[in-house]
């Protein structure tokens, strides 16, 4: 098997993929955006809950590829607490790493860090932006369902 | 003239032999991640033997010059060159007339000609046009788009857990204000083939007008539309081992005569005052602007070729591939095949355990192996069959079976990685 192909489905995402975190609706959810990929038709929903400008809820459901659900899995993971600034800060970094392949922001990224591998894939950078997307729609109040088209 | 001369093609071709069929495909000696390639996804789009790539480069070389207009010799080469193309077609499908073939950029284009033609003629308030659950959505959204602007309905008959179209249900649904009966040859994610014979039969018994999407008919099976009995026949070029950017619309010359121009332009008209416009005769009145030219001669080249092989030796090798792959995916472990028609053509769509067929289509791509991943532009047709997705598996007459057993050892590595 080919070491990028390693990298990419390595043992974190395949578990995330399997058993994503935060799955479900969000009691009390304050905003939320659909993530739509027609291409591989990932369809996804993100609830937040925004108090004081700070992220102290995510969720997500729906159906997609293993990149963009262990990525929903693990942004909703990482994000929690954090404010909207800092969330925003990490979508640019998390953005670099995987689409430009600037892997020096990966250290930063704590367990996102695991979706390096993607910047390998150019044809999989949308799945793994796809929910991060989603969030930049929830948090913007944007009512149409964002795409990766 | 020189190459527009039409080529004869041998009175007994040799027997099909696809080792020396592929060498003609100069794309098919790629590697892709190291790996030989292995397309398996030709009802996207077909890859092109020597003979198309180097029939269009000629006449860019050798004949190019805009048609039906100029008084000297290039000119009138290109013109032969692009109606010879036309006879070619009109031979191929069986057509009783060169006058009966439209071209256009491919069967999405042909679909909205007719819908903007001889739909908005014939379709009011209240009226219905019928399609299925299993067509594509060129298939699907011009006759939406019509019944919108018209009041009118869009009714789709139902396939069942197979994949194949009810034909009782099919028949129940064209009723008194049915205006057009629009369904696929063969189905592009599934591979169905629809009995379009006894469909158009059944139409025409209740004065329905049939069109037939036939993008993924003529690649593997033999079309004469007045066999068929339908009204229209639509394809593409680019499936046919042909080049992008041409198509074809086939219609009864009465059906062509009688439908308003669709766009307005140069060579559609025979003469213009800002008073009054007279149209240009079929099939040129659909053909407003300069064409495709090279297009066009690319897919003679393309139906030249295959008419110079063993075609019946090609569509029997691709039928013994079809059971080939069908019995080899089904044995792979928790592989579930999506489209179990009795009658298929050209396509396997299939499903791996809880693996998405996106990561399915990344792993193969590694291993060389081209499928297409997603749902294949027949979004009904998969919510009808509960899958949000399938990987599709499609054959050309180009493959073997030894890329059928490298798509079954690819499938293994997929299994290894999501174990």
């Amino acid at each position: 098997m080919s070491s990028e192909l390693d990298d990419l489905y390595q043992e974190v995402i395949l578990d995330h993929g399997r058993h994503p975190r935060n799955f479900g609706k969000l009691e009390g959810a304050t905003a939320e955006a659909e993530g739509l990929n027609p291409l591989c038709g990932d369809h996804y929903k993100l609830y937040v809950k925004l108090e004081g400008g700070r992220l102290t809820g995510l969720a997500f459901e729906g159906s997609g590829c293993a990149i963009s659900k262990a990525s929903a899995s693990l942004m909703t993971s990482a994000l929690r607490g954090k404010t909207v600034a800092e969330a925003e800060e990490t979508f640019r970094r998390f953005h670099a790493m995987v689409a430009e392949g600037d892997k020096s922001k990966a250290q930063d990224l704590g367990k996102l860090a695991v979706l390096e591998g993607v910047c390998d894939f150019p044809t999989r950078v949308k799945c793994a932006s796809l929910i991060w997307h989603a969030l930049h729609a929830a948090i913007g109040g944007a009512k149409a369902p964002v795409s990766t088209e | 003239m020189t190459s527009a001369s039409p080529r004869v093609a041998p009175a007994e071709p040799r027997p099909f032999d696809v080792q020396r069929i592929r060498e003609e495909f100069p794309i098919l000696r790629s590697r892709v991640h190291g790996k030989p390639l292995v397309y398996l996804d030709s009802a996207a789009t077909a890859q092109k033997p020597r003979a198309v790539i180097e029939a269009m480069e000629r006449f860019y070389l050798e004949d190019n010059a805009n048609v039906h207009r100029g008084v000297h010799a290039l000119s009138e080469r290109a013109t032969e060159a692009y109606e010879g193309a036309r006879a070619k077609v009109a031979r191929f499908l069986g057509a009783a007339d060169p006058r009966e073939i439209v071209f256009v950029r491919g069967t999405t284009e042909a679909l909205n000609l007719v819908a903007w033609t001889f739909g908005r003629m014939r379709v009011g308030p209240g009226d219905e046009v019928l399609i299925t659950e299993m067509e594509h959505h060129s298939n699907i959204v011009p006759w939406q788009m019509l019944c919108q602007e018209k009041g009118a309905r869009l009714v789709a008959a139902p396939v069942d857990d197979a994949g194949e179209l009810r034909l009782d249900e099919l028949e129940r649904r064209i009723g008194p204000r049915t205006r057009l009966l629009a369904v696929a040859h063969v189905s592009n994610a599934l591979g169905t083939v629809n009995p379009v014979k006894r469909i158009a039969e059944m139409a025409h018994a209740r004065g329905v007008p049939v069109l037939v999407d036939g993008a993924q008919g003529v690649p593997h099976l033999p079309v004469d539309v007045r066999d068929l009995g339908c009204d229209f026949y639509a394809f593409s070029g680019h499936k046919l081992y042909g080049p992008t950017g041409i198509g074809v619309l086939w219609g009864r010359a009465e059906h062509l005569e009688a439908m308003p121009p669709w766009q307005g332009g140069g060579d559609m008209i025979l003469s213009v005052s800002f008073e009054k416009t007279t149209y240009n005769r079929i099939p040129w009145k659909f053909e407003a602007g300069t064409p495709d030219m090279a297009g066009a001669v690319g897919l003679g080249a393309a139906i030249d070729w295959l008419s110079a092989i063993d075609r019946p030796g090609a569509i029997a090798h691709e039928q013994a591939l079809l059971a080939h792959a069908t019995e080899a995916l089904g044995r792979i472990p928790g592989l579930r095949l999506v489209g179990t028609a009795r009658h298929k053509a050209g396509v396997v769509s299939f499903l791996l355990g809880d693996v998405h067929p996106h990561d399915i289509g990344t792993v193969l791509d590694r291993e060389g192996i081209a499928i297409r991943t997603g749902h294949h532009c027949a979004q009904p047709l998969m919510e009808r069959l509960g899958v949000p997705a399938t990987a599709r598996a499609s054959l050309g007459l180009y493959n073997t079976g030894e890329e059928i057993e490298a798509l079954v050892r690819g499938l293994g590595r997929v299994r290894e990685i999501f174990k």
